[in-house]
């Protein structure tokens, strides 16, 4: 082995560059920064991954499929089941060592700031700290009358599985539906003491969605006391998440939100900010 | 199927049962009788032969019912004010005069004595036509099942398809009935239930679903007929009369030859927030049609068992299984018309989960020996985790092969993840060909113990049920309304709170007048076709 070669043996021991292989022994306990997947032995990168192809089952099939499976990264691809589905389709699992590393140190993570609870730990931090029911109001403003989303939220038929907040004991939920004008949200708001104002906006034609949170949060500072304006939410599929300090309002929910994400959220912001994910010392386990 | 009594329930308390359901159910079936809904009134337009829609898509049954509302009010129904107008010849048809009613040109009023009579002989000759067109149906689906016939195997395998475009969903359902489905359901769009018109036309976007429209019925019925005809058996379409317009989707489903619905008595309720009253007048009308249609209702008690812990809440799915039934055979329904629906959820981590499920099942199978009960699968533990997904579906099969079920909803090891691919479709079939080949004949060999874990646990859920049927019927802390609309309004099922006055849709209720007429109704409960 040439001096060269040494060094570069020693470097990639000591610091793999992404996309090669490391030489690095695994640490005895834990992993070291570069990682590849792991079958039976250490290194060995084995995945399986399965996929149909819009193909009827021959030979020529299983060649596409080892053909994309070496595509991915996979070599050698073993193809362990071909099976057709109907004429047209045929489905395949394929095993094999994958080329890729990853370094963990290249990513960066970025967290929720609030921990993720179970329907029961909510209901129990609200129980705890709050010693009272939860009070949430939630609408479809303006001339939106999709409620897809806030019903999503609030209705206990819930979404991606999760219940919605109407099944949290704890939470005293008024979904005043579609259509609501603000004057009449801030007023239920008011009237019913509500701890969080969530408003739903579907409809972004000429950027009504933005206009109507813009007047909906003014409408809401000027009603209430300072400091005592409830938490404003609101939620949609247009929404730049990082929007809502210019829009006045407290929090901005984006697409694929779920009602167990609204209701943790909740908890972190009203109710009990212990529950923020920061590896303090007492939390850490494993970052 | 045969039936065997495997779990020795005792028969006076099942009459007991059943007796405590009809004491809860029939005041809410005397309120419904004198109620009558915007969506009652539209489905009869309906049937009357009126479609279409506005510019803006909005149907011009819509338009009329609003229009009569307006002036006259719907005490008296909307087709005294309608054929009136009609008789007076302020319009040649329905069309003209929603048309013409939309934009105000208009005066409704409500004719008296023999000029009411007569009024009512057309508008009941009117509606009868749409009336004959559901029992043609009917006859043309009896006649192309004897032609293609019945599944094979039972339980009927039933499937799902939902990509929100109808010319998406047709090959799709297609091919789930080539792989081996016997029933294709079309999941709606989220959020159609809350709407309070039907939507109309072919239509290629949905959420999560393809809208419920009589055209895309049409057009899926159709493709399956060439499918039935193809495969030598007759390949069943469902969809969902729930919602705001259950009584208009329920009609278009019997003009439109769709073989099952759902139809749970307080789905809308419990899990949409819909007033009760809307949701029960809206129910009987539904149902009645269903009952004419030759359509088998599925009612929704999984749904409890998906916000309720399955084990502690079993007896809640009997107690809505026994007002279901009693609901639905008031309406006219018979036993086969019945898929009363239960589901495997025990989170697998509790110890004797499988035979929990098992003495669940056959409760069900046992209290409602007639009926083709629908059987659904785990969706709650479904983790995402599809290797175990797939064991749990297996499992859920087993149940079903083993207690009879008569109508199997295919679990996706894909539950949770995405809406199911190709794949997760072709191994679920094979999950469920592989239980009912191996294990189908086992409902010949099971007989749980006398005594034993399984009879006991069947005994304890159906003790429950009638204790809790006594608390609802005793439930008369409102003198206002029936106790049961009472136990809905304190949060008895699915721990939802849904007091009577309140809900969406209640502006849409309408106590009846005294000179109420609505032929619909009439032809329905008399069974005539004139």
């Amino acid at each position: 082995m040439s001096a060269r070669d040494a060094h570069e043996a020693r470097r990639r021991r000591e610091n793999a560059q992404p996309g090669e292989l490391s030489l690095a022994e695994p640490p005895s306990k834990g992993h070291g920064p570069i990682v590849r997947p792991y079958g039976d032995t250490t290194g060995d990168g084995m995945v399986q991954v399965s996929f149909t192809l819009p193909l009827p089952h021959d030979k020529r099939a299983e060649g596409a499929a080892v053909r994309l499976a070496m595509q991915m990264g996979i070599e050698p691809a073993l193809l362990v089941h071909a099976k057709a589905i109907g004429p047209d389709f045929t489905f395949f699992v394929v095993y094999g060592p994958v080329k890729h590393l990853v370094d963990i140190r290249e990513f960066e993570i970025v967290e929720r700031e609030y921990e993720l609870l179970s329907s029961k730990e909510v209901n129990t931090a609200i129980k705890k700290h709050l010693r009272r029911k939860l009070v949430v109001v939630g609408a479809c403003i303006g001339t939106d009358a999709h409620t897809v989303g806030i019903d999503a939220i609030l209705n206990i038929k819930g979404f991606a599985g999760e219940k919605g907040l109407e099944y949290y004991r704890e939470m005293a939920v008024h979904n005043l539906g579609a259509q609501v004008s603000i004057p009449e949200l801030v007023n239920t708001a008011y009237d019913l003491k509500a701890d969080a104002v969530l408003v739903s906006q579907v409809v972004t034609q000429k950027d009504a969605h933005l206009h109507n949170t813009s007047a909906m949060s003014a409408a809401f500072r000027e009603a209430f006391p300072t400091g005592q304006v409830p938490h404003l939410i609101v939620g949609g599929p247009r929404f730049e998440e990082g929007a809502a300090g210019g829009l006045g309002v407290d929090r901005i929910f984006g697409r694929g939100t779920t009602p167990g994400e609204v209701a943790s959220y909740l908890i972190h912001a009203l109710v009990d900010p212990t529950t923020r994910v920061t590896p303090t010392p007492a939390k850490a386990k494993t970052a | 199927m045969r039936q065997r009594s495997v779990l020795k329930l005792d028969p006076a308390q099942v009459k007991q049962a059943r007796a405590l359901a009809r004491t809860a159910g029939r005041p809410v079936v005397n309120l419904a009788k004198r109620h009558t809904t915007v969506s009652v009134e539209r489905a009869t337009l309906r049937l009357a032969g009126l479609s279409g829609a506005d510019h803006e898509l909005v149907p011009w049954v819509n338009h009329l019912v609003d229009a009569v509302r307006a002036q006259t009010g719907l005490e008296y129904g909307v087709s005294l004010p309608v054929w009136d107008a009609l008789r007076r010849g302020v319009a040649p048809d329905l069309a003209t005069l929603a048309q013409k009613a939309a934009g105000g040109a208009v005066d409704f009023r409500i004719p008296e004595g023999k000029e009411a009579a007569t009024v009512g002989k057309a508008a009941r000759s009117a509606v009868a036509r749409g009336i004959r067109t559901i029992d043609a149906q009917r006859a043309r689906r009896d006649k192309l099942i004897a032609r293609h016939g019945d599944p094979k195997q039972k339980p009927w395998i039933y499937l799902i398809v939902a990509t929100g475009d109808i010319y998406e969903d047709i090959p799709q359902a297609q091919a789930a009935a080539r792989e081996g489905a016997d029933i294709i359901a079309v999941i709606r769009s989220t959020g159609q239930s809350l709407l309070d018109f039907v939507p109309e036309g072919a239509t290629r976007e949905g959420y999560a679903g393809t809208y419920a429209t009589q055209e895309n019925f049409r057009l899926m019925r159709a493709a399956l007929d060439e499918t039935s005809k193809e495969l030598g058996r007759y390949i069943r379409l469902t969809n969902y009369a729930s919602g705001l317009c259950m009584p208009e989707i329920a009609t278009l489903a019997g003009l439109e030859r769709l073989d099952m619905m759902l139809n749970d008595s307080m789905y809308g309720i419990l899990f949409r927030d819909i007033n009760p009253i809307r949701t029960f007048v809206d129910q009987r009308f539904s149902r009645q049609i269903h009952a004419r249609a030759g359509i088998i209702i599925n009612t929704g008690e999984d749904n409890y068992l998906t916000t309720a812990d399955a084990v502690e809440a079993a007896h809640t799915v009997t107690v809505s299984q026994l007002l279901n039934e009693y609901f639905a055979k008031e309406a006219g329904l018979q036993d086969w018309q019945l898929g009363l629906g239960h589901a495997f959820e025990i989170n697998p981590d509790v110890p004797d989960s499988f035979r929990l499920e098992l003495a669940h099942a056959l409760l069900a199978r046992t209290l409602f020996p007639k009926a083709p009960l629908k059987w659904m699968p785990p969706t709650k533990h479904m983790t995402g985790d599809i290797f175990r997904g797939y064991l749990l579906d297996g499992f859920f099969n087993l149940v079903g092969a083993m207690t009879g079920q008569g109508i199997l909803l295919v679990g996706m090891m894909t539950e949770a993840v995405v809406t199911p691919w190709i794949s997760d479709r072709d191994l679920a079939l094979q999950n469920v060909r592989y239980v009912l080949n191996a294990a189908g004949g086992l409902t010949e060999d099971f007989h749980p113990p006398r005594d034993g874990f399984i009879q006991t646990r069947a005994r304890e859920v159906l003790g429950e049920s009638i204790g809790l049927l006594e608390r609802i019927v005793g439930d008369s802390d409102r003198a206002s309304g029936p106790p049961l609309l009472a136990a809905i309004a304190d949060g008895t099922f699915g721990a939802m709170k849904r007091p009577p006055t309140k809900g969406k849709g209640l502006d849409g209720v309408v106590a009846k007048g005294p000179g109420y007429l609505n032929p619909a109704t009439d032809l329905l409960e008399e069974g005539s076709t004139r």
